[in-house]
C-alpha cells in the first residue's frame, strides 16, 4: 500500500467518521438523551459492535454495489466517496432528507456514465428495491413488535420500575444488536468502493487478514471514532424529538432497526429464504434513519391512521430521487475535474482514459454530447435536482426571515420596555426634585424662622430697655413719651401676625386633603374656624391657640364650642381628637 | 409464570435497587391508606366521645404524616439522582404531593376536632359518621387506582370510576348534615350551626381532593397505555 493510496481512503473515512456522528443517534439517542445509559458507555457498546459487524458481516452489501460498479481504480473510489461526502453534508446543510446510501449510489452510477461502464440494471432494481422495501419493513416489523409488546405489559402488570429496569437493559442489548447490524450493512457505503481498488492484507503465522477485511475494520474505527467525537452533540439535538417516544417505543424502533439492517445485509439469511423457495432479501446498504421514520410509521398505524404524518413519507420518497441523483451529476463532472486537472486514473477500463461520450477524438470540450437515453436522464434528474434545492434554499430564506422578523419583533419590545422603565425613571426623577425642591423651602423656613426669633428677640430687648427707661424717668413727661414710643413698638409688632399669616398658609399646604374633607363634612365653616381645627389638628392647646388667633383663651374656648354646635358633635367627642382622626 | 420471573428477578441483585424503590412506593401509599383509616376512626372516637382511643388516633396520624412526608423526600430523591422514569417521575411526584395532601388534611382535620371541640348534636352522629365514612372512601379508592397506575394502567380507570362515585355522594351527604343544621335544629345557636358547617366542609374536603388526584390519575394512566 503506497502513501498515496492511504490519502486516497481519507474521503471514506471521512465518510464512515461522517456516518458514525449522525447514526449513532439513532442506536443510542432515547437511551443516552433520556440519561438511561451514560453516554460513554453507549459510545463503547456501539463502536465494539459496529467495528465486529463491519469485519464479520460487512461483505454482502458491499459485493452488491460492487455489481452496481466495480471502482477499480483509487482515483476514482476517493473522488466517488469524496462526492458522496460533499452531497451528504449540503444536504445536511440544506434540511434535505438524506442517506448515505443513497448518495453512494447515486456516485456509483456517475462513476459508471463517466467511465462508460455499463450498467448492472439487474442490481440497480435489486438496490432500488431493497430501499423501497427496507422502511417498509421497518414499519411492518415495528408495528409488529409493538403490538406484541404491548399486549405483553398490558397482561404482565409488571411494576413501572420493574419494566424500566428491564427497558435499560433491552436498550442496550438492541443498541448493541444494531450497531453490529449497522456495521455490516453500512460498512459498503463507507469502504465497498475501495474494495476492488485497494489491496492491503495482514499476514501473520496465525492468520491473514484479506484487504476488504483491513478496509472494513478501518471504517468501522472511523465510524467508531464518528460516533465518541461528535454522536453526542447530535443526540443531543435529534434527543428532544427522540424523546417524544416512550421508553417501550423506543426499544421497539431499536430492535427493529436491528434485525431490518440484518436482514439487508445477512447473506446466511438470504440464502434460507432462497433455499425454501422465497425470493432473496438483497443485500444492500440501506439508511437506518429512514428504517426509523418506517418504524415510527409503524407504530403509529397501530394506533391510528391519524399518527401519520404523510410529510415524513413524502421526504423519504424526495430523497430517493434527489440524493443520487445530485450524487451521480456531482461524481460525474468531478471525474472529469480529477482526471483532466490532476491526471489521476480514475479507472483501469481501456476505454475510459477519455470518456468517448464527452470527448470524441478531435474535439475537446466544445462538441456536444450524444443525446442518447441516459443523457436525457440526467438531464431531467439534474433539473429536478435544481427545482428542488432551489426550492429548498427559498423554503431556507423564508425561515431565516421569519426567524429575523422574530427578532426584530423582540427588538421592538425591549424597545418598549426600555421606553417604559425611562418613562418610570424620569418619574422617580420628578418625585426626587420634588423632595429636594421641598428640603430646599424647608431649609429656607428654617433660615426664615431662626431670622425671625432674632428679630423678636432684638424687639423684646429694646421693649426692655424702654420699660427700664420709663421707670427710672423722674418726670411724668418723659415716662408718657418712653411709653408713648413702647406702645409704637408693640404696634409694629403686630407684623408678628403676619408670619401667623405664613404658619397658616403651611399649615393649609400641608393639611389641604384635611381642609377638603372639611368642605364636604360642613361647608358653612368660617375661615377662622377652619384656621381653629387646623391649629387643633396640629396639637394645639387653646393656650397656644389664643396669641396665634390674636385672641383670649376664653375667646378660642368660645370659638371651639361654637365649632362644635356647627359640626353637630355630641358631648362624648373631644374636638381636638375629631380635628385630627378625620 | 410471571410470578416465578418476578420472584426470580427480584433475586437478581440488578433489581436490588428497583424493589428498594417498589417498597418505599407501596409504603407511601399504604400510608395514605392508614391516614384514611385513622380519620375516620378518629371522627367515630370523638363523637362517641372515647378521649382516650380519639386521642392516639391523633398522635398516630401526626406520626403517619411525618413519614409519610419522609418517605415522599426519599423517593424524590432517589427518583431524581439515580435518573428513574425520566419520563413519568414529574408527574409521579405530582401525584404523591397531592396524595400527601389527602393525609395533611386528615390530620389538620382531627386535629381542628381537638382544638374547636365542636358541639355535635345526638341526632348528626349518624350523619357525620356516615359522611366521614363516604369521604374516606374516596380517598382509599384513589389510593388502589394509585396503586393500580404503578402495575396496571389499563385499570386505573375502574377504580377512578369508584372515586368519583364517593365523592358524589359525600357530597349528598354533606347536603344533607347541612340542611338538618340549619333547617331542622333551631334550637342551635347560629354561632353553632356555622360551627358545624365548618366540620361538613372539612371532611368534604378530603372526598374534594381525593377527585382532584383522580383527575391527575386519569390523565397520567392515559399517557402510560402504550
Amino acid at each position: 500500500m503506497d502513501l498515496l493510496s492511504c490519502f486516497f481512503l481519507i474521503s471514506g473515512l471521512f465518510l464512515g467518521w461522517s456516518m458514525g456522528a449522525n447514526d449513532a443517534a439513532n442506536l443510542f439517542g432515547t437511551a443516552v438523551g433520556s440519561r438511561m445509559v451514560r453516554f460513554r458507555t453507549a459510545a463503547l457498546i456501539a463502536s465494539v459492535f459496529v467495528i465486529i459487524g463491519a469485519t464479520l458481516q460487512g461483505s454482502g452489501a458491499t459485493q452488491t454495489l460492487n455489481e452496481l460498479g466495480a471502482i477499480d481504480a483509487i482515483g476514482g473510489a476517493f473522488t466517488v466517496a469524496l462526492c458522496s461526502g460533499v452531497v451528504v453534508t449540503l444536504m445536511v446543510r440544506y434540511r434535505i432528507p438524506v442517506s448515505t446510501s443513497q448518495a453512494i449510489v447515486g456516485a456509483i452510477l456517475g462513476w459508471c456514465f463517466y467511465t462508460s461502464t455499463p450498467i448492472n440494471w439487474h442490481t440497480l432494481l435489486k438496490i432500488v428495491s431493497a430501499w423501497l422495501l427496507s422502511p417498509v419493513f421497518g414499519c411492518i416489523f415495528a408495528a409488529l413488535f409493538y403490538v406484541i409488546a404491548r399486549r405483553y405489559i398490558r397482561r404482565s402488570k409488571i411494576h413501572i420500575l420493574k419494566m424500566e429496569a428491564v427497558i435499560r437493559v433491552l436498550l442496550v442489548i438492541a443498541g448493541a444488536l444494531a450497531a453490529y447490524s449497522l456495521g455490516a450493512n453500512n460498512i459498503a457505503n463507507v469502504m465497498g468502493i475501495f474494495v476492488n481498488s485497494f489491496s492491503f492484507s495482514i499476514n501473520t503465522q496465525l492468520f491473514t487478514i484479506s484487504s476488504s477485511k483491513v478496509l472494513f475494520l478501518l471504517g468501522g474505527i472511523a465510524i467508531a471514532v464518528g460516533i465518541f467525537t461528535y454522536s453526542y452533540r447530535v443526540i443531543e439535538t435529534i434527543g428532544r424529538k427522540v424523546l417524544k417516544m416512550t421508553p417501550i417505543m423506543a426499544v421497539v424502533v431499536v430492535f427493529t432497526q436491528a434485525i431490518v439492517l440484518f436482514l439487508f445485509s445477512s447473506p446466511h439469511i438470504s440464502g434460507f429464504l432462497t433455499a425454501i423457495g422465497l425470493p432473496a432479501i438483497p443485500l444492500v446498504p440501506v439508511s437506518s434513519t429512514q428504517i426509523v421514520v418506517g418504524a415510527m410509521l409503524g407504530i403509529g398505524l397501530t394506533k391510528g391512521f391519524h399518527e401519520i404524518k404523510f410529510n415524513t413519507v413524502g421526504n423519504i420518497f424526495i430523497s430517493w430521487i434527489v440524493t443520487p441523483a445530485a450524487a451521480a451529476i456531482l461524481t460525474f463532472f468531478a471525474l472529469f475535474f480529477v482526471q483532466h486537472t490532476f491526471n489521476i486514473q480514475i479507472s483501469n477500463q481501456a476505454s475510459t482514459a477519455l470518456p468517448t461520450h464527452i470527448m470524441p477524438a478531435n474535439t475537446e470540450f466544445l462538441v456536444p454530447l450524444k443525446f442518447n437515453i441516459l443523457t436525457v436522464l440526467m438531464a431531467v434528474l439534474l433539473v429536478a435536482a435544481i427545482v428542488y434545492i432551489v426550492i429548498l434554499i427559498v423554503r431556507n430564506k423564508g425561515l431565516k426571515q421569519l426567524e429575523i422578523n422574530g427578532l426584530s419583533e423582540e427588538q421592538r419590545y425591549t424597545d418598549y420596555r426600555k421606553a417604559l422603565t425611562d418613562m418610570e425613571l424620569n418619574t422617580v426623577k420628578q418625585e426626587n426634585d420634588k423632595l429636594l425642591s421641598s428640603l430646599e423651602s424647608k431649609k429656607q423656613q428654617l433660615i426664615t424662622w431662626s431670622l425671625s426669633i432674632g428679630e423678636h428677640r432684638k424687639h423684646l430687648e429694646s421693649a426692655a430697655d424702654l420699660i427700664k427707661q420709663a421707670i427710672a424717668a423722674e418726670d411724668e413727661k418723659k415716662r408718657e413719651t418712653v411709653l408713648r414710643q413702647l406702645l409704637t413698638d408693640l404696634k409694629q409688632k403686630l407684623s408678628y401676625s403676619g408670619e401667623v399669616e405664613n404658619i397658616y398658609l403651611q399649615a393649609r399646604a400641608l393639611h389641604s386633603s384635611f381642609i377638603e374633607k372639611l368642605n364636604t363634612v360642613e361647608p358653612r365653616l368660617t375661615d377662622n374656624e377652619v384656621k381653629l381645627l387646623i391649629l387643633l389638628r396640629i396639637g394645639l392647646s387653646s393656650k397656644e391657640i389664643a396669641p396665634l388667633m390674636n385672641i383670649s383663651v376664653k375667646s378660642v374656648d368660645i370659638n371651639r364650642h361654637r365649632l362644635r354646635k356647627k359640626l353637630n358633635l355630641s358631648k362624648d367627642v373631644v374636638l381636638s381628637e375629631y380635628a385630627k382622626t378625620l | 409464570m410471571w410470578d416465578k420471573i418476578q420472584k426470580n428477578m427480584s433475586k437478581i441483585s440488578f433489581f436490588a435497587k428497583t424493589n428498594k424503590f417498589i417498597e418505599l412506593i407501596d409504603a407511601f401509599l399504604n400510608r395514605v391508606d392508614q391516614s384514611m383509616l385513622l380519620f375516620q376512626e378518629g371522627v367515630a372516637n370523638y363523637l362517641y366521645n372515647n378521649a382516650e382511643s380519639f386521642n392516639n388516633n391523633l398522635t398516630q396520624l401526626a406520626e403517619c404524616e411525618t413519614e409519610s412526608d419522609k418517605i415522599r423526600r426519599e423517593i424524590e430523591i432517589g427518583l431524581y439522582m439515580q435518573s428513574l422514569m425520566p419520563q413519568v417521575r414529574g408527574d409521579i411526584m405530582n401525584l404523591f404531593g397531592e396524595l400527601d395532601n389527602l393525609i395533611d388534611l386528615a390530620k389538620k382535620n382531627i386535629f381542628q376536632f381537638e382544638v374547636e371541640s365542636p358541639h355535635i348534636p345526638a341526632e348528626l352522629i349518624t350523619d357525620f359518621i356516615r359522611l366521614t365514612k363516604v369521604s374516606a372512601s374516596a380517598a382509599e379508592a384513589v389510593v388502589s387506582a394509585a396503586k393500580s397506575y404503578f402495575t396496571e394502567p389499563a385499570g386505573v380507570k375502574e377504580r377512578i370510576h369508584r372515586v368519583y362515585f364517593y365523592e358524589k355522594e359525600a357530597d349528598v351527604y354533606a347536603d344533607i348534615v347541612r340542611r338538618k343544621i340549619f333547617k331542622e335544629m333551631p334550637d342551635l345557636k347560629l354561632s353553632e350551626k356555622f360551627h358545624l358547617r365548618y366540620f361538613t366542609l372539612h371532611i368534604e374536603n378530603i372526598s374534594d381532593t381525593a377527585e382532584k388526584v383522580a383527575d391527575l390519575l386519569s390523565i397520567m394512566a392515559i399517557k402510560r397505555i402504550v
